[in-house]
């Protein structure tokens, strides 16, 4: 691993009037690491995740981005300055795919088009590119051409996350990237996830409420209550011997079968 | 000149107003100015933004051309010729080389514009992020940031599903390497014309309140792929009339047995080509 953090995260606070959703958020995030943050709904996971992405402003506090040029204050930055320095380091995987992707163009197209906003104008590599991160995200690449709206719920999915990472981000989030989808398309999405972030060593922020996913994806987890940080630890150390109270709870609350 | 209406129709204050308006338009060539655009009278979608804009800039020595897809005698161009006859009391031609102003709907004169002339556009819909993005704040702030690289997802598409970009008309350009711009709705094959022009060119939207311009000799170029350049289209034949080969066609169905010709679509290039045979014959 290399010397710096990704990802530094002080103090950071959201409020929405007089409800706190995060309150003094602080925590790391190293290239090439899986950072899991679980919690149940209301705990300001998402609210974490959309804060760092820039969907949210933040009452306060620094999110320290390393960029090829020095450090970021995501926090801070202008639209303009985020476009420019920051481009497309960072991935955003929403919950819903129907959110990340365009549905009114074909799939193709939809790998093409962040490729596109980085200035690629050569139709017949972003063609080659196209088809080469269908295959990839175990999508027929004989259905470049279809529209993503007769897709399934898990290749849309996946079709998703080959937007996001064709431009080679270093930092995706991912909210609940694999909810509402049935068990077995879960277990492959999350196969596909894990073996990808291996692959490009990319660092990974994943929220979601699925210890399950968590363990199996996450190296290190932290857990959100009402806005806070109550425990954080390796994945394993977490799940298996919580010390907080309400982490116990969490865990003690999962069925096994 | 009719009594009892202003000098072209519009007040002075209105006018004074969508001059300040075209003013920085021309000061950022490309950029969409609102307006407080008028009533006028005849109904939106019939050039009440080009009428208001020609309004504005007119004078009692202007000589004005009016052209609907390319003809000087269709009703659209017949009766905005009329209205400003009647209010400005102003000469018009049909000649693109005689009028200092040319209100244009769908087309740019073959003959090119010399400096100091302005061609003013009828413009329907201003804005070229308006497909992929129907709200306003949105393309605004898409503007503001130059994120463009979506609208190339439509000629993608084009390629994708036909083989080459089949977008014929309001070909998205971009202007002096900044703004993106809706030529408005020209064919493909007169996009070269906006490029560098030496005339003053003005697009005005009336339903949608926007007003922009190309300062002359402003550069203008249509998007496209490095493998998939951008082509204007061609006729397997010349104009039926004038035998012109580069001139863009209008195909005319002349029978009900599927006969068809195609003539040139400026009347005025035509007519000028053939009384030129005249003369020299």
């Amino acid at each position: 691993m290399s010397e710096t953090p990704l990802l530094r995260v002080q103090g950071l606070t959201k409020r929405f009037g007089q409800r706190v959703a995060c309150l003094d958020i602080d925590f790391e995030l190293w290239p090439g690491e899986v950072l899991g943050i679980v919690g149940e709904s209301g705990s300001g996971k998402t609210t974490l995740l959309r804060c760092i992405a820039g969907h949210l402003d933040v009452s306060a506090g620094e999110i320290l981005f390393a960029v090829h040029d020095g450090l970021v204050d995501l926090a801070a930055i202008r639209e303009g300055e985020r476009r420019r320095r920051i481009g497309h380091d960072l991935g955003f995987v929403h919950q819903n795919p129907r959110d990340g992707l365009r549905l009114a163009v074909s799939a193709g197209a939809n790998i093409a088009e962040p490729l596109m906003n980085a200035g690629m104008r050569h139709y017949g590599s972003l063609r080659r590119i196209a088809a080469d991160w269908l295959a990839r995200v175990e999508i027929d690449p004989s259905r470049i051409d279809d529209n993503p709206r007769h897709f399934s719920g898990g290749m849309q999915q996946r079709l998703q996350i080959a937007r996001n990472l064709v431009t080679s981000p270093r930092l995706v989030l991912m909210d609940e990237p694999t909810g509402g989808l049935d068990v077995s398309i879960q277990a492959r999405l999350l196969d596909l996830i894990r073996q990808l972030a291996a692959d490009l060593g990319l660092a990974v922020l994943l929220v979601t409420h699925d210890l399950g996913v968590a363990r199996l994806l996450a190296h290190r987890l932290m857990v959100m209550q009402e806005g806070r940080i109550v425990e954080a630890g390796l994945t394993d150390q977490v799940l298996d011997d919580p010390h907080e109270a309400y982490t116990q709870l969490l865990v003690s609350s999962v069925l096994r079968l | 000149m009719s009594a009892g209406y202003n000098f072209a129709y519009l007040d002075e204050q209105t006018k004074r107003m969508i001059r300040r308006a075209i003013l920085k338009a021309v000061a950022i060539p490309g950029y969409q100015v609102p307006f407080a655009g008028r009533e006028m009278p005849l109904p939106y979608g019939w050039g009440t933004g080009g009428i208001q804009v020609t309004a504005s800039v007119i004078g009692p020595d202007d000589t004005l051309k009016v052209i609907d897809q390319g003809a000087d005698d269709t009703t659209n161009a017949v009766s905005i010729r009329k209205f400003f006859a009647r209010t400005a009391g102003v000469a018009t031609t049909t000649r693109t080389a005689e009028a200092s102003i040319i209100q244009t709907r769908h087309r740019i004169p073959e003959t090119p514009l010399k400096a100091g002339q302005i061609i003013v556009f009828q413009v329907p819909i201003p804005e070229p992020l308006r497909w992929l993005e129907p709200r306003e704040t949105l393309t605004r702030r898409m503007h503001a940031l130059g994120d463009y690289g979506a609208m190339h997802l439509k000629l993608y598409e084009d390629i994708a599903r036909f083989g080459r970009i089949t977008t014929a008309y309001d070909y998205p350009t971009l202007v002096n390497g900044r703004y993106l711009m809706a030529p408005s709705p020209i064919p493909r094959l007169d996009n070269p014309k906006l490029d560098r022009s030496a005339a003053l060119q003005l697009f005005g939207a009336g339903r949608e309140k926007r007003i922009y311009a190309l300062p002359p000799h402003t550069p203008v170029k249509s998007l496209d792929f490095e493998d998939h350049p951008f082509r204007v289209e061609g006729w397997s034949q010349p104009c039926a009339r004038c035998g012109a080969r580069d001139s863009y066609l209008d195909e005319i169905v002349i029978d009900d047995r599927g006969g068809r010709r195609f003539v040139c679509s400026d009347t005025d290039y035509c007519d000028g080509r053939l009384a030129a045979e005249a003369r020299s014959s």
